[in-house]
């Protein structure tokens, strides 16, 4: 700070804390709700303050899931979240590293082809083609597993990008020197490359991770069997039931647990998250 | 930019992209193919039988008045969305720039929205807005005014808006407090020294300095409510009332999934393809630019 201003520093923190309370406030109300019993919720006003109902709702939500016919329990769905989101994040930081890697250090023939190839992939998010993709999807017999979950979504070019740019970073000396010592490309990549890019791999797992985990239309759409249900789209699915009046306190438990992982990712990796939502941009 | 050390191996590099390449041209562009190419068929619902209509589809599309309801819901709620989060999270980061105690905890309470699915973001608010226990409902109730998104467009429109922004706000504050924090001290002791006041030294010197940041995160919202916002329409309104929130992305896949019309919706992805390319190019083109600066 360039001078001291005590009024107008009282007034940025003001601003700020009102900032925090009307952001966390739709969390503390799904956490509130969690809670207490179903007949508290249904009448108004609801409670804004816990009530003692909190281990009871989860452990229902957990082991039989939500109270309609058709509920799945939401370990299932849990498991299944953190299959995809950790299937996805490995998945894509393990074929783009390989591919910037060869882009950056090999010349051959299609090489910008590759490149371009790679890059056009930005241009397309998968909502905008999701009803073809359904449809190759579903020819190579895919629906209905963890592959189809995964595989679709791992193609892009953000990961690629990303490596490419730290790749072009790292001193030519260092390959200089593992060629003079007579080292593989792949034992270069090994020993030199991959430890160094240590801290990349870290922020880009952080992202992606949330990326797979908060997947909702694809997700929706390949699974018809409740075992490969994910958590976001049965927390969706069940709150836009129409006509019914949904058991709150159930449901709020469920997108409590269904935000959790994801929200624990950022707050304890907040510094890898920063440097990876800044990274992937560039 | 290119490498001067290189390694010499003839299948080597092959093998290293291959896995991407496979994946890109088996699910990225096997499926965009097949976009283009259904969108200038015609078939009927039951597959099978498919006839070449040349733009058809297109003509059908730009003739629907439908769609171009939908387009200007779409525009309204991206020209919302970006305009609210933008200003709200660059309060917010000047006044996170500000503050040097407690700087850490705000911005922990600040960034948890990201980690929130937009589907899931779409239930919180849902709950909030509820038109029979809604916390909010009934506080504004108290106050005379009736909020019921189920059976009032313009309000549902609202509070998809308030999700998609709520979702979308810790991803802008953290640009713009990076941007913020990018800024030479000296510029703002500088003007300090000459007596410009704290109003005076954001006008002049860091909002102009800010305007890149600015830039590329408005392309990023745009793009974010085009297609991001998917997840808070699926679970808050479904499209309604009376298609008063049906945006673009909502259509292909209800006519597409739905209506089981996949001329139609190949069609509108088309369009959709041509939008996001264009907006990809500006921000490409912007960005080289930038590295200029």
């Amino acid at each position: 700070m360039v001078e001291n201003r005590p009024f107008v520093t009282w007034i940025s923190h003001i601003v700020l804390i009102i900032g925090v309370l009307i952001i966390a406030f739709p969390i503390w109300m799904t956490f509130v709700a969690a809670t207490h019993d179903q007949a508290t919720m249904l009448r108004p006003p609801v409670p804004i303050w816990p009530g003692r109902h909190l281990f009871e709702n989860i452990q229902t939500v957990l082991t039989s899931g939500y109270n309609r016919p058709g509920a799945v329990p939401l370990y299932v769905t849990l498991t299944n979240s953190m299959v995809m989101a950790l299937g996805v994040a490995i998945g894509k930081i393990f074929i783009s590293i390989l591919a910037a890697f060869a882009i950056v250090y090999f010349r051959f023939p299609l090489r910008q082809t590759c490149f371009w190839a790679i890059f056009v992939t930005l241009m397309l998010p998968v909502e905008v083609r999701i009803v073809p993709t359904y449809g190759v999807v579903a020819s190579l017999g895919m629906l209905d597993s963890y592959s189809g979950l995964i595989i679709p979504l791992i193609a892009s070019a953000t990961a690629t990008f990303l490596f490419r740019q730290f790749f072009l970073s790292v001193p030519d000396e260092l390959a200089e020197a593992a060629r003079v010592d007579g080292a593989s490309p792949m034992r270069f990549f090994w020993d030199i490359l991959l430890p160094m890019s240590r801290t990349s791999i870290a922020a880009l797992f952080v992202i992606q991770f949330i990326y797979g985990w908060n997947q909702y239309l694809w997700p929706l759409l390949i699974t018809t069997k409740t075992s490969f249900y994910t958590v976001v789209m049965t927390v969706s699915r069940q709150a836009s039931v129409v006509d019914t009046v949904p058991d709150w306190n159930l449901l709020m438990a469920m997108a409590m647990l269904a935000m959790l992982p994801p929200v624990l990712v950022v707050v304890f990796m907040q510094r890898q998250f920063v440097r990876g939502l800044v990274e992937t941009e560039k | 930019m290119e490498k001067r050390v290189i390694f010499h191996d003839r299948w080597l590099p092959y093998l290293l992209v291959a896995p991407q390449m496979v994946i890109t041209l088996v699910f990225f562009f096997w499926p965009s193919g097949q976009m283009v190419w259904q969108s200038v068929l015609l078939e009927d619902a039951f597959g099978g039988n498919s006839k070449f209509v040349w733009f058809d589809n297109f003509v059908h599309l730009f003739s629907d008045s439908s769609y171009y309801a939908s387009a200007r819901i779409t525009l309204v709620f991206s020209f919302l969305v970006a305009s609210i989060g933008l200003a709200v999270s660059l309060l917010l980061a000047v006044m996170a720039d500000r503050v040097i105690r407690g700087a850490e905890a705000y911005r922990t309470f600040l960034v948890w929205p990201y980690a929130v699915a937009p589907a899931v973001a779409g239930v919180l608010w849902g709950f909030l807005f509820s038109p029979s226990v809604g916390v909010v409902v009934w506080l504004l109730r108290g106050i005379g005014i009736d909020f019921n998104y189920v059976i009032d467009g313009n309000q549902a429109l609202l509070l998809i808006v308030l999700a998609s922004v709520w979702n979308q706000v810790s991803y802008n504050f953290l640009f713009f407090l990076a941007g913020l924090q990018s800024i030479p001290k000296s510029l703002i002791e500088a003007a300090a020294i000459d007596g410009a006041g704290p109003g005076r030294r954001f006008w002049d010197i860091m909002f102009p300095l800010l305007s890149p940041t600015g830039f590329f995160l408005l392309v990023v919202n745009i793009i974010y409510a085009f297609f991001g916002t998917f997840g808070v329409v699926a679970s808050l309104t479904q499209g309604g009332p009376a298609k008063a929130t049906e945006i673009l992305v909502w259509k292909v896949y209800n006519d597409g999934f739905r209506g089981q019309d996949l001329g139609g919706s190949s069609a509108q992805s088309v369009v959709l393809m041509l939008v996001v390319i264009l907006l990809t190019v500006v921000q490409f083109r912007f960005i080289e630019r930038r590295v200029h600066y």
